[in-house]
């Protein structure tokens, strides 16, 4: 059986910054395995720019900003291998891949890196009532179709969901000739991006329609018709609040889920993200398997996929090299009120080194609250945000002098600013 | 001509055809749809009853018995993917122990071995069974099966055995001349001495063309969830309410290929083709499912679907000779699945064989070339097939593990998929975690380079149901 010291589970943003990373703090054994025909994961269906703002401070598009990270694999000679799929991971770390040219492969890595991105949510997954034709589409395949094969999904195109995905989608078929009829999004703001709203919807003048959602998908072959509902404030139908459009294509834009399968065959018990449950080194609970990027938690932007991903190669470079502690003390992150969720799950004190990051999404839009920091009950950190929004992800970074040993928890919650 | 014209291909048709290959005798299936097995066939819940619930004495409670028993060979013979899992009829309440020691009785009387079993044998059985229930009724030779795959290697093996399938043939009329049934579809015209009408839920109508009407088909749609794969097992066997006059009610189950289904609701509709679903119906599955199964994770539904059971009026199996040499065999609804290779049986044994002298076929072969499953195949074996051909290295979906090579082999078999759906319905490719998010664009680019046709000429189902409409800046509004 082939030995690896590093094996990094997708060549996307997270798996391409986590490689570099690795390599520059000295590990040289590194192998990339990616299913696709090209590195750059996703990034190359993302034709549009608005790339590339942090991590190069210029706006890119999605192939431009992957082939930034791609040169660097090269210019290391960091090895990779495509049309990859990893098949199977051990909690031994036994990593099982199969491509054409060398068949099934069995590697023992000391050390693995999950990035293994994320997939959309379908249409089955949220069970729109009415008829299942031909034409409904998920937008990220729909822009596999459009920019990687340069084939069209369809003319007349209703939207649900304010996801980005969607949102870029309904600039790029308008532009292509297709009609946008128009967005539904099922909660009273939208999921995407103000810029997005700004220059796919507003700029296009396709309507936006909140608090709405597809309540009946009309064709039995093909799509013939898509009937849009108004939602309660317990997102039941509301009868009476119809409107047709028809239309030969319904794309949705409804959710990304973290594509953590590999982890998941093996019964390891999920977050409430769907990723892994980590520590402040993104390790997974099992030693040494590391997991960053979409796969871990779906971000807004790649620039803090790649950011997540070079600190997955950071930390799996230090586990290399016998830097991380096994043991030690552990801190429990607990989202409270207006959290839904907080990565990193655990801090362990021991390993801490000059700060840590945490990571977090408000459950609703809120507007002049305070975002409490608390450690056992102890506030550390508190700041006034104007506005808080389900769609940005919110930062919190902590220095390493706040936290004692003995810490138990961490909590973050927020508090309406009297 | 033919001596024997089949009209419908779904699973007792299939059956009926693969029985007949044993014969020398000239045997052709129609079927209005593109593949077979793609309607009522495709859409129930994939159980092979053990026969427990039918009235004793039905056609019903015979033949899903007997049916039942023939599965193990004919799955060995076909290569089919068929798991006895067993069933679980569960009560909720006090009031239903009684019905629980009817089913026993009826049980009994039908030929079936079940055991009742204490809350806490069920419980050890099954941990997420509901802490309300007072008992259940374990019927260890209830079983899980793939339909769509059990349909294909019985059409592929009728065909290697010499019968012909003809898709997207609608018939329109049936006249008799002499003695010579003349079939006309929308395209072609058949001629046959016998006529099987295995038509569904057209069977009533396909019926009324060449005799008085005696029996009605009325649909009665069962909704469903679809539920991914969890570790551990949600449950290990089919989890069934007590039956009603409704019929066996909503279950919670494995399937063959690991994920679950829960359902299905049952309601009579008119309209033979309406598939849709809607959210009370499935807001109330979920709430009956949740009565005897606890922990259910409806966040992980990955699809919703329906189908429609070919309800006949007289309440039982209609096998009837409806005029002479014209054979109905309708009615087909659960315990449909499990009587099928009995229904065919019958069919030959008591309506074909006394008129027809059928000559076995030195040929024969009961079984269908082996197929090749990425999941079910060791390292080892896998690795043999690569050498030989590198496309099953090549993972087409990732979420069902199925690989290019899996997909051209269907494709060169003599039941080939000529659809994304067909494909699907073979290989599982598409009906994953993703719903062919990522495979769709694969199997789409096999189907167009197998089939020498451009990426917008491949349908997802029907003529027409293409994915991709046109190139870009080619297709406006």
């Amino acid at each position: 059986m082939q030995t690896r010291e590093l094996v990094i589970i997708g060549g996307g943003s997270a798996g391409l910054a986590a490689a570099v990373s690795a390599y520059d703090e000295g590990i040289r054994d590194i192998l990339i395995l990616e299913r696709d025909e090209y590195l750059g994961g996703i990034l190359n269906q993302c034709i549009h720019n608005g790339f590339g703002l942090h991590e190069f401070k210029e706006q890119l598009s999605g192939p431009e900003y992957a082939e930034r990270f791609i040169n660097q694999i090269k210019d290391r000679g960091i090895e990779y291998k495509l049309k990859a799929m990893v098949i199977s991971v051990s909690r031994d770390k036994h990593v099982r891949y199969a491509n054409e040219t060398d068949g099934i492969v069995e590697i023992q890595a000391r050390a693995i890196i999950m990035a293994t991105g994320c997939y959309e949510r379908s249409a089955g997954a949220i069970a729109i009532p009415g008829d299942r034709p031909v034409g409904v589409i998920t937008a990220g395949t729909a822009q596999r179709y459009m920019n990687m094969e340069g084939y069209m999904v369809g003319k007349r195109v209703f939207i649900l969901g304010s996801g980005d995905i969607g949102l870029i989608m309904a600039r790029r078929l308008t532009l292509e000739g297709a009609k946008v009829l128009g967005v539904a999004e099922l909660m009273p703001y939208s999921n995407g991006l103000t810029r997005n709203i700004v220059q796919c919807l507003m700029d296009f003048d396709i309507p936006l329609y909140l608090s709405h959602s597809v309540s009946k998908i009309v064709g039995r072959e093909k799509l013939e018709k898509v009937v849009i509902s108004q939602v309660d404030n317990t997102l039941n139908f509301i009868p009476g609040t119809e409107k047709e459009f028809e239309a030969d294509t319904l794309m949705l834009s409804v959710g990304l889920l973290p594509n953590n399968y590999l982890l998941d065959d093996i019964g390891v018990i999920p977050s409430k993200t769907r990723g892994a449950i980590v520590n402040e080194h993104l390790e997974t609970m099992i030693p040494g398997v590391f997991s960053a990027g979409n796969v871990l938690h779906v971000h807004d932007l790649v620039d803090f996929v790649s950011a997540e991903g070079r600190l997955a190669g950071h930390s799996a470079a230090m586990y290399l090299n016998g830097k991380l502690v096994k043991t030690g003390n552990y801190l429990k992150t607990i989202p409270l009120a207006g959290i839904s969720y907080i990565v990193p799950q655990y801090i362990n004190i021991t390993n801490l080194e000059d700060k840590v990051e945490l990571k977090f999404r408000p459950s609703k839009p809120m507007k002049d609250v305070w975002l409490i920091t608390k450690i056992d009950g102890v506030v550390v950190k508190k700041q006034l945000k104007p506005f808080l929004i389900p769609s940005e992800m919110v930062n919190v970074s902590l220095e390493k002098g706040l936290f004692k040993e003995e810490n138990q928890e961490l909590t973050i919650e927020t508090e309406v600013k009297a | 001509m033919d001596e024997i014209l089949i009209i419908g291909a779904g699973v007792t048709g299939c059956f009926i055809a693969r029985e007949l290959s044993r014969y020398q005798v000239k045997v052709t299936v129609l079927d209005k749809e593109n593949d077979v097995g793609n309607f009522s066939s495709m859409a129930n819940s994939a159980i092979v009853h053990s026969g427990y619930d039918p009235e004793p004495g039905s056609l019903k409670a015979k033949l899903n018995v007997m049916g039942n028993a023939m599965y193990d060979q004919v799955c060995k013979e076909l290569d089919v993917q068929f798991e006895r899992i067993g069933s679980l009829t569960v009560a909720i309440y006090d009031e239903q122990l009684p019905l629980l020691a009817d089913l026993v009785k009826r049980a009994t009387l039908n030929g079936v071995p079940v055991k009742l079993l204490t809350p806490a044998e069920a419980k050890a059985m099954e941990p997420n069974l509901s802490d309300n229930v007072k008992g259940a009724l374990w019927a260890p030779t209830a079983g899980v099966i793939d339909p769509f795959e059990l349909c294909v290697h019985l059409m592929e093996n009728a065909i290697d055995n010499g019968v012909t399938l003809k898709l997207n043939e609608e018939v329109v009329d049936i006249r008799s001349f002499g003695g010579i049934w003349e079939v006309r579809t929308k395209k072609n015209t058949y001629h046959a001495k016998y006529v099987i009408n295995a038509s569904g839920l057209q069977a009533d109508h396909i019926s009324g063309l060449v005799a008085p009407q005696t029996f009605k088909i009325t649909p009665r749609k069962g909704e469903y969830f679809v539920i991914d794969y969890t570790q551990p097992a949600l449950v290990k066997h089919t989890i069934f309410p007590l039956p009603s006059s409704l019929g066996k009610g909503i279950l919670v189950s494995p399937t063959y290929g690991g994920n679950y289904i829960v359902g299905p609701s049952s309601t009579v509709i008119d309209d033979k083709e309406d598939l849709s679903t809607d959210k009370p119906t499935l807001d109330e599955i979920k709430k009956s499912a949740s009565l005897m199964v606890k922990n259910i994770p409806f966040h992980k539904v990955i699809r919703v679907f329906s189908g429609l059971r070919a309800t006949p009026s007289t309440h039982d199996f209609v096998i009837e000779e409806a005029s002479p040499n014209f054979i109905n065999v309708a009615g087909i609804e659960s315990p449909g699945l499990a009587s099928s290779p009995a229904i065919a049986k019958k069919v030959i044994e008591e309506f074909i064989a006394p008129k027809l002298k059928l000559f076995a076929k030195a040929s024969f072969n009961p079984n269908v070339r082996p197929y090749h499953r990425f999941k079910k195949t060791s390292e080892e074996e896998w690795s043999k097939l690569i050498a030989q051909d590198r496309r099953y290295a090549r993972m087409v979906c990732r979420c069902e593990s199925v690989t290019e090579g899996e997909i051209r082999d269907m494709l060169a078999r003599n039941c080939p998929p000529h659809t994304v759906k067909g494909v699907k319905k073979r290989s599982r490719a598409g009906f994953g975690r993703c719903q062919g998010g990522f495979c769709g664009p694969n199997v789409v680019a096999i189907l167009a380079d197998h089939y020498h046709i451009p990426l917008t000429e491949v349908p997802y189902d029907e003529p027409g149901t293409n994915i991709v409409k046109g190139a870009t800046k080619e297709v406006g509004e």
